[in-house]
């Protein structure tokens, strides 16, 4: 009954950033339709950042997030730009595969710049755990997430409450009418996509310290976060939130009482079962197949 | 001339052993065809019947692993006591059970995942991938897990009456690939050209207008995927007795992303698109890895695929028809005007 506690404060945890990682990609994928394979690569961009600003420059940790955050949206700005915006009118199929050479590319390039050595964050952090009756866990991971916490509930009232989440909401709903009410269709887009990858590196960034980073990081990522949206079904930011935490309860309860060796192969079932018995997400909202 | 150009090709191919004496060459022509008659399996779901199978690579190591199994034996136990033991079989005879053992779980794989389309197709592929390499990497009393199977025997034929013959060389696995990827050619293109070549078309221009002139889309979407799967399992087979060792990393993704690279590369829907990007893509580490270390090589590829998809969206095959075709018409027009020919002439 303890491990059951102490498995379930670890999903906690670790399912703030998995709904980080699929708040963006909801966004990215859901909304703009884009099959985004170089969304994990945007997470490990993330971790990547924080460790040459904290551990490669040694300056501030605190800093280093910040600036992982702003970094990861500007990349996704500029890969919107330069990538996406021409191919607007393709089919998915054709995006799609933009996307898996994005992906490498920027895999690769982290391994050429990083090598292939694992590296590890230092954190300002205490090591002592903090203890509260049966369970125990590190300051690094309530603060991870805290900072979680924060940006899901600031993501959620950016797309529901401000003008900037409307405009978004109208242009994904009907393009063309958007346009002629003024909303700069183009501005959205890459506002969008900037979001949604900025979201991504957050979750890198926060993960970073807590695992170690390497330039596959990004794979499972990727994977883990389409499991999410598919789950939360496409588009709901409600949705992912909810389903970043299933994923991480499934993974911690499957590694913790089936067997550690098939933790990352949960999120696959759930891929598979979902789409096959349930195609609309567990919180239906929009058409699927197709 | 357009009979000559098969044959020229054809010749070509099978003197390679003859002029070719470079150890490494022959290796990446080798492997080059091996990958190639995986690209060619993908060609058929992802070019005739328009379905992005992204977890294609299940299907090349399913045929690795039943293939090397079946010749090496092994000594599971299932569940409670139940225990499966294999003895070692001739290496050919893995071969073929790689064959049907990749096909079935083409049709059940195919059964399942073609309940959906587009992203989720591919999304359900990818998992399905995912789940098989971590199966072969946990499942370690079967598969050896990462300590990987090893000493995996080299194929030997029979030949009535002449006895037998061991594939001990570079050369005599040259010519075995190239007789395996000439079957597999002739497979896909007599599917292609016959009616549920036809449908599998047409269910990827439009498929609901498909469906309602009767074709059954279902069935014939598993039907590419059982025999694209075969295919690919034909390939993987090839590939463990070829490198007598194979381990789960087989079934990374990248394997995936090669054959899809070498498909849209060639041209996606066209026969001759796979085996020209596989040739484009088998050889361009030898070209490059003078001055690129493998990470540089990956960016180049991703890269070229990214300029692919935006110069020629087509692929080169369909590229370079295209050209040749214009330039015959350009030339006729030319002698028209001449006075030297009438409409019609060069049909």
């Amino acid at each position: 009954m303890d491990q059951f506690l102490q498995h379930l404060v670890n999903a906690v945890i670790l399912g703030g950033t998995y709904a980080l990682l699929g708040i963006g990609l909801t966004l990215i994928f859901g909304i703009m339709r884009v099959v985004n394979f170089a969304h994990g690569e945007l997470y490990a961009f993330g971790a990547y950042t924080v460790y040459l600003v904290a551990a490669a420059l040694g300056l501030d940790f605190f800093l280093g997030l910040a600036v992982a955050v702003i970094a990861g949206a500007l990349l996704g700005a500029l890969i919107e730009i330069t990538l996406l915006r021409p191919l607007r009118t393709d089919d998915i199929d054709t995006v799609m595969l933009v996307m898996i050479g994005a992906w490498i590319v920027m895999q690769n390039t982290e391994l050429m710049v990083w090598g292939g050595v694992a590296k590890a964050i230092v954190t300002p952090f205490p090591d002592t755990p903090l203890v509260i009756g049966p369970v125990s866990l590190s300051w690094l991971r309530v603060f991870v997430l805290l900072v979680a916490l924060v940006l899901i509930v600031g993501s959620y009232l950016l797309i529901h409450r401000t003008k900037l989440g409307k405009a978004m909401r109208a242009t994904f709903q009907d393009r063309d009418t958007a346009a002629l009410m003024g909303v700069n269709i183009k501005g959205i887009y890459t506002a969008t996509f900037a979001i949604g990858s900025g979201l991504a590196a957050a979750a890198g960034a926060l993960l970073g310290p807590v695992f170690l980073v390497t330039p596959t990081m990004g794979d499972l990522a990727s994977l883990k976060a389409f499991a999410i949206v598919i789950l939360g079904g496409l588009g709901n930011i409600t949705g992912a939130t909810i389903g970043g935490f299933i994923l991480a309860l499934v993974e911690e309860l499957g590694a913790g009482y089936v067997s550690s060796g098939y933790r990352d192969a949960m999120g696959f079932l759930i891929i598979i079962a979902v789409l096959l018995f349930k195609p609309t997400g567990l919180f239906a909202r929009a058409e699927r197949v197709g | 001339m357009k009979r000559a150009l098969p044959v020229f090709w054809l010749v070509l191919l099978l003197t390679v052993p003859l002029w070719l004496r470079d150890q490494y060459l022959l290796h990446t022509l080798i492997t080059t065809g091996i990958f190639t008659i995986a690209a060619m399996s993908l060609n058929l779901l992802l070019g005739y019947t328009g379905q992005l199978s992204l977890g294609h690579v299940a299907f090349f190591g399913i045929g690795a692993y039943a293939s090397a199994l079946t010749t090496l034996g092994f000594d599971v136990e299932l569940f409670a006591g139940f225990r499966v033991v294999h003895q070692p079989w001739p290496a050919i005879v893995g071969f073929f059970v790689a064959i049907v053992v990749a096909g079935v779980s083409g049709y059940m794989i195919g059964r399942l995942s073609f309940k959906v389309r587009g992203a989720y197709f591919v999304i359900v592929t990818i998992s399905f991938a995912e789940v098989t390499r971590l199966v072969a990497l946990n499942w370690v009393e079967l598969t050896q897990g990462p300590l990987a199977l090893t000493n995996i025997p080299p194929f030997t034929l029979g030949f009535p009456g002449l006895g037998t013959y061991t594939l001990w060389n570079k050369v005599a696995y040259y010519y075995f690939v190239l007789a395996a990827g000439l079957g597999a050619y002739v497979v896909i293109s007599r599917l292609v050209g016959s009616r549920i070549g036809r449908a599998m078309i047409a269910l990827k221009n439009n498929e609901s207008l498909a469906s309602s002139v009767g074709i059954d889309v279902t069935r014939y979407l598993v039907l590419a995927a059982v025999v694209s799967a075969a295919v690919a399992g034909g390939a993987g087979s090839l590939y463990a007795h070829y490198l007598k060792i194979i381990d789960p990393d087989i079934f990374l993704f990248v394997y995936t992303v090669t054959m899809v690279i070498m498909v849209i590369t060639g041209g996606k829907g066209t026969l001759a698109g796979p085996i020209v990007g596989g040739i484009i893509f088998g050889f361009l580490p030898v070209i490059v890895r003078d001055f690129a270390a493998p990470a540089m090589q990956w960016i180049l590829y991703g890269a070229l695929m990214i300029v692919i998809v935006f110069v020629l969206p087509q692929g080169v095959v369909p590229a370079v028809e295209h050209w040749v075709t214009n330039r015959a018409r350009r030339k006729l027009a030319a002698t028209i005007l001449a006075g030297t020919a009438k409409p019609g002439d060069g049909r």
